[in-house]
């Protein structure tokens, strides 16, 4: 046959490197954030080795093992396991919103605090402590930083809505412009505070870990699951908003529905950990950012991935956090921010040199 | 036979200004539609009414003999496809995944075997397969315009809405896409290109409609529209047109004002 056929299609290549990659990542994450969680529940001013805490939780869950002895017992599960566990869920929660602010606003840069979420939490909790509020006892301060977190995140989406379309660049505006009145508020709070107030409003604001406890943890549990459970429903939706938003909409998306029910949902899980755990910044920021060099920007991936990632290291920033000038113990808000941003400011460069800009 | 598109009497204003008056617009299956004017005509305005993405204050879109508004977003999606002027990502995905983002329509109601037999054919039409791995973010212009065609292509639909989609090409790219245009009008498509350049669109178009301050000034077959005077007037340049030495295609210049004669 000498006649020359057209060009006909290239068979698919079978997978790309990365694709290979992501559900050995995911399991890797998986299995580190168990080591780390277990590591955490046995170190400490009372060190519990890992079989015991295995044994421990096998016998609490009927599962054969054993009880430990009152002081181990006591330490574990009143101390050390409702930490871990918040860790666990405040870390899941920020890393997950993380992935979806910056895949709602096809910005890399884009994190929670941009929608005035953390701000808006801040001035409820700020306001509770510095006026004394305490109608839900030692709730009211949690239920404030919610309320106000996504009182204000409606305020800013109501504002920048305009003819039922929000255009992202007015959103993240009119977040900046929130989130400086909202220091402005906490600033005249603080100028009318005593220094009892003062001190606890600077400990909430640095983000910290040691108020946990398993009410706690059933506080932020339904949001974080919610949220948690939701997210993945549009990780196909997302990528195709990578598109803009109008080959997004030409391929089928309800964009403003699907923005609506995600900031909803960022909304949701920044508030219940910001509630719960004060400002931990930079998690949401870094962990998707990171997850996406590693293995791509597919959502189907990242989001799961980021929970998980998020998780992992919010578990062993608590551990370090309190281990690392021990008896004393580091706000984990202040560790995150500073190993996050030097990392997070290489990354930058990194990704630049590689690919020439963000463009 | 119903038209595959229809425009009727569409008109829109934006802050107080009149972009589009009594457009009146038909596309047929079978077809390559030109859409031409100066810069400012409403020619990407109307693209976006005839998509859907704008609402037409007066007037009435039809896909099918369906009004446009009485469509989900969906099932618009598996019938028109456009594709834009600018062409970004937001994140690094490789170019074969941008390309199955236009299968997105589809999921569940094709085979994934045949969603891949899409994209494949697409990246190979616009001549991208060696392109496949690599990431969106780092070609050049042209290469994310030939990736961003392919994406509409695997949307497989019978209606393509092209704003300028040989603006960032070369010579030879240019025919790639209008041939592709060509091939897809005679698989019973219906294509309406925005084109900037008129010996382009009287090479490869079949019907052309003229815009000119938001109004059709003309639509007809191409030799007709494409006449010296209606140019001139419209483009408010003195234009010529000529036939070419072999087929008698016409080719149209601009008059430009000799320096020495």
């Amino acid at each position: 046959m000498t006649a020359t056929l057209p060009e006909t299609a290239a068979p698919p290549r079978a997978q790309q490197p990365a694709r290979d990659r992501r559900p050995l990542l995911l399991a890797g994450l998986g299995a580190a954030l168990l080591v780390c969680a277990l590591l955490a529940a046995g170190t400490g001013a009372y060190a519990i080795p890992p079989g015991d805490i295995l044994a421990s939780l096998a016998h609490r869950a009927h599962l054969g093992g054993h009880a430990l002895e009152r002081v181990p017992e006591s330490v574990l599960w009143n101390v050390r396991l409702p930490r871990v566990v918040l860790a666990l869920l405040v870390g899941a929660a920020l890393g997950c919103a993380g992935a979806l602010m910056q895949g709602v606003f096809g910005n890399p840069l884009a994190e929670p605090a941009v929608i005035g979420v953390s701000s808006g939490g801040a001035v409820g909790a700020v306001g509770c402590i510095v006026l004394g509020l305490d109608a839900l006892g030692s709730w009211t301060v949690t239920a404030a930083a919610f309320a106000s977190g996504l009182l204000t995140v409606g305020v800013v989406y109501a504002v920048s809505r305009s003819g039922g379309r929000t255009e992202v660049v007015t959103l993240l505006l009119t977040g900046v412009a929130v989130n400086a009145f909202c220091g402005a508020l906490i600033g005249l709070l603080l100028f009318t505070a005593d220094t009892a107030a003062i001190s606890q409003v600077t400990f909430w604001q640095l983000g910290s870990l040691s108020q946990a406890g398993w009410a706690k943890v059933l506080a932020v549990l339904p949001f974080a699951a919610l949220g948690l459970a939701v997210a993945p429903r549009y990780a196909r939706r997302l990528d195709l908003l990578a598109l803009g938003e109008r080959s997004a909409r030409h391929l089928g998306v309800d964009v403003e529905r699907m923005r609506i029910v995600l900031i909803t949902v960022v909304a949701l899980l920044t508030a219940a950990a910001v509630a719960v755990s004060g400002i931990i910044g930079f998690v949401g920021l870094v962990v998707p950012h990171l997850l996406r060099m590693l293995a791509g920007p597919g959502h189907r991936f990242l989001l799961p991935a980021s929970a998980v990632g998020g998780a992992l290291v919010l578990v062993a920033g608590d551990l370090a956090a309190r281990t690392l000038a021990a008896p004393a113990e580091l706000p984990l808000g202040v560790l995150t921010a500073l190993l996050g941003s030097p990392f997070f400011f290489w990354l930058l460069r990194r990704t630049r040199r590689r690919q020439g800009g963000w463009a | 036979m119903t038209a595959l598109l229809e425009a009727d009497g569409v008109g829109c204003a934006a802050g107080g200004r009149e972009l589009l008056a009594d457009v009146h617009l038909e596309v047929r299956a079978g077809e390559i539609l030109a859409l031409l004017g100066p810069n400012g005509a409403g020619k990407s305005t109307l693209l976006s009414v005839l998509a859907g993405d704008r609402r037409p204050a007066r007037g009435e879109v039809r896909i099918d003999g369906r009004p446009l508004a009485r469509y989900r977003p969906l099932e618009l999606a598996r019938r028109r496809a456009l594709l834009p002027q600018d062409h970004e990502v937001s994140f690094p995905f490789p170019a074969a995944e941008v390309v199955r983002m236009g299968r997105a329509p589809w999921a569940g109601a094709r085979s994934a075997a045949e969603d891949e037999r899409a994209v494949a054919a697409a990246l190979a039409a616009t001549e991208c397969a060696h392109l496949a791995e690599r990431p969106f973010t780092a070609l050049s212009g042209g290469e994310r315009a030939r990736v961003a065609l392919a994406r509409i292509l695997a949307q497989d639909t019978a209606l393509l809405l092209l704003d300028e989609p040989t603006a960032a090409l070369d010579l030879r790219h240019q025919e790639l896409v209008l041939r592709i245009a060509r091939q897809r009008a005679a698989a019973g498509r219906g294509v309406v290109v925005v084109l900037h350049d008129l010996t382009l669109a009287a090479a490869h178009a079949d019907r052309i409609a003229l815009l000119d301050a938001g109004r059709t000034v003309a639509t007809g077959p191409t030799g007709e529209v494409l006449d010296a005077a209606l140019l001139s007037r419209v483009y408010r340049h003195p234009v010529e047109v000529l036939a070419h030495p072999r087929g008698g295609a016409p080719i149209v210049l601009p008059e430009r004002p000799r320096e020495a004669d």
